[in-house]
């Protein structure tokens, strides 16, 4: 910094100290980071590793879980339901998700109001909102009652506790990961494109089609991807509203812990980290979505 | 032209009131006379609040829960606070390394990390210890700290501290007067954020809460498992109104900083 200027006596006289100054500094960023990526390392990442090595070393080192999950008919219909409903529940929220975050760009007085809809059960935990899907989806729950009374039904029907309640419920939760990337991204575009094209004569829905569509792309591709693997992992509701014989992931691992069957547990999460981590791999690649991710995460 | 954007609106109105509708129908049982689930209620009444404030097995669960959130808050804040102020001046594949830790809690599946951290901490005799849920919630709780502090150090203009180290403020006192008042916003909307994600918490604690530190979640999961009286209704609307003012007043308070 002060090369130029002639040095002070004092500035002189620590110069056999200064380099050890410097280099003191330099680390000072490093010294920041260091008691958090300890106590990362020691309480959560070193634990979930030493987890996972039992995949490899349970009981002695070999692969022969991997191995075996190739013949496990268990993981295979467990693994089907989990990305089925992954899928299912994705393209629900994108179908939900999109009119809904076109509404709230377009809206004027009628945002604040609309963000607060979506930001509520946000905010709601996820157990209190599978809850309020056992009261709603229960044999003597509003859905049921609502039915009967419409006279499409004579008595109740079973929809709590099967695969359509747990994508319902996980529908709710994980619509706003949906909503708010896209929104995000339909709020970048120049309303001069927009107006432009209604100039040039197109009618509203070919300005969508042509338009507003492909330049919002990013934020659906971020959108389905965020909610694609926060789906993979979900656990608390499918054992809360799903079947009983509708097993996640998640759930069957969880079982497995129960069990102490840990070499096989650890081989499912492997499985399902790896999944999760690839998709995200691949997801970083498309334009648009490192960016999206990042505002939704927050 | 009218009756496509009247139609527009009633679609965007029903996804909406999807949205909000489970949660408002909660909030109402919650305040149901009956002595069992029904909607609509018979009558209203606080019946099932009273159960709630009376009950011993309810209020520890509740203790617990705060008092590890508040925990958990001191002990984010203060470490996610120091890491978000290094991390953007790291070099580069130190910084890969360690924004890849820091975030990882937000991208990995729940069940791997609460089994991960159970096959630990059950070595070290941890389950069923409160102290346990503190250490393990701050690990999912810091990546919230992080990001809102890094965003707010990425607003700051560096002038202002040049200004005040040219100015022969040491970097101790620069920090107290000049940085640490500008990320203020910053750093209260991490906290916040990392209490809610302690007192929402079940995963990790159906592991490692044992029966010594049975948390509010973990109580309601348990009961739950045998019945669904209102009581629960009532326990959920009160989380909701005290998560819903907290992430409130975290929105309010991003906002105004950005404006």
């Amino acid at each position: 910094m002060s090369e130029i200027t002639q040095p002070s006596p004092v500035a002189v006289s620590l110069g056999a100290v200064r380099p050890l100054l410097l280099n003191w500094r330099r680390h000072v960023p490093l010294l920041l980071v260091a008691p958090l990526l300890i106590y990362m390392l020691v309480l959560y990442a070193l634990p979930v590793l030493a987890m996972l090595l039992r995949s490899l070393n349970d009981p002695t080192w070999t692969l022969s879980h991997y191995a075996a999950l190739f013949e496990d008919v268990v993981f295979a219909k467990t693994f089907w339901i989990t990305f089925n409903t992954s899928i299912t529940v994705t393209l629900g929220c994108l179908i939900l998700g999109y009119p809904v975050a076109m509404g709230l760009v377009r809206a004027k007085t009628m945002a604040p109001f609309i963000l607060v809809i979506i930001l509520l059960p946000f905010w709601t935990s996820v157990l209190v909102r599978s809850y309020a899907w056992m009261v709603l989806l229960g044999r003597h729950g509003l859905v049921n009652e609502g039915l009967i009374a419409l006279g499409m039904i004579d008595r109740p029907i079973r929809i709590l506790n099967t695969p359509l309640a747990t994508q319902i419920a996980m529908i709710h939760i994980l619509l706003p990961y949906m909503i708010l990337p896209i929104a995000n991204a339909l709020r970048q575009i120049d309303p001069s494109l927009i107006r432009a094209a209604s100039g040039l004569g197109a009618t509203p829905f070919m300005t969508f089609r042509q338009v507003i569509l492909p330049l919002s792309m990013s934020g659906v591709a971020a959108g389905t991807l965020l909610t694609f693997v926060l789906a993979l992992g979900f656990y608390i509701t499918p054992a809360m509203v799903g079947g009983p014989r509708d097993i996640t992931l998640s759930m069957l691992i969880a079982q497995q812990v129960d069990q102490l069957n840990w070499g096989y547990a650890a081989t499912l999460s492997a499985v399902l980290l790896a999944t999760a981590l690839a998709i995200l791999a691949a997801a970083r690649h498309l334009p648009g979505v490192g960016n999206a991710f990042k505002t939704s995460m927050r | 032209m009218i009756l496509t954007r009247l139609l527009a609106a009633s679609v965007v109105g029903l996804i909406l009131f999807f949205l909000a509708f489970p949660i408002v129908v909660v909030a109402i049982v919650s305040f149901s006379e009956a002595t069992y689930l029904t909607f609509p209620p018979p009558a209203f009444g606080l019946r099932w609040y009273k159960a709630y404030f009376n009950s011993e097995d309810w209020l520890k669960p509740t203790w617990v829960s705060l008092w590890v959130a508040a925990s958990v808050v001191v002990l984010a804040t203060f470490l996610g606070t120091l890491a978000a102020l290094g991390v953007s001046r790291l070099s580069r594949p130190m910084r890969i390394f360690a924004t890849g830790l820091i975030l990882s809690p937000l991208i990995v599946p729940g069940i791997v990390v609460a089994i991960g951290i159970y096959y630990a901490y059950a070595r070290y005799g941890l389950v069923g210890m409160p102290i346990a849920m503190v250490l393990a919630h701050t690990c999912l709780a810091v990546p919230f700290v992080v990001t809102s502090v890094t965003a707010s150090l990425a607003g700051l203009d560096p002038r202002l501290e040049q200004a005040s180290l040219s100015l022969g403020a040491t970097p101790g006192a620069t920090f107290w007067q000049v940085t640490l008042p500008l990320i203020r916003p910053g750093v209260l909307v991490g906290a916040l954020f990392a209490f809610i994600t302690s007192f929402d918490e079940l995963i990790v604690a159906l592991f490692i809460s044992g029966t010594g530190a049975v948390t509010l979640p973990r109580r309601m999961w348990d009961d739950l498992r045998f019945q669904i009286d209102p009581t629960i209704a009532a326990v959920s609307t009160l989380t909701i109104v005290l998560t819903a003012a907290l992430m409130g007043a975290a929105h309010y308070l991003r906002k105004r900083n950005q404006a």
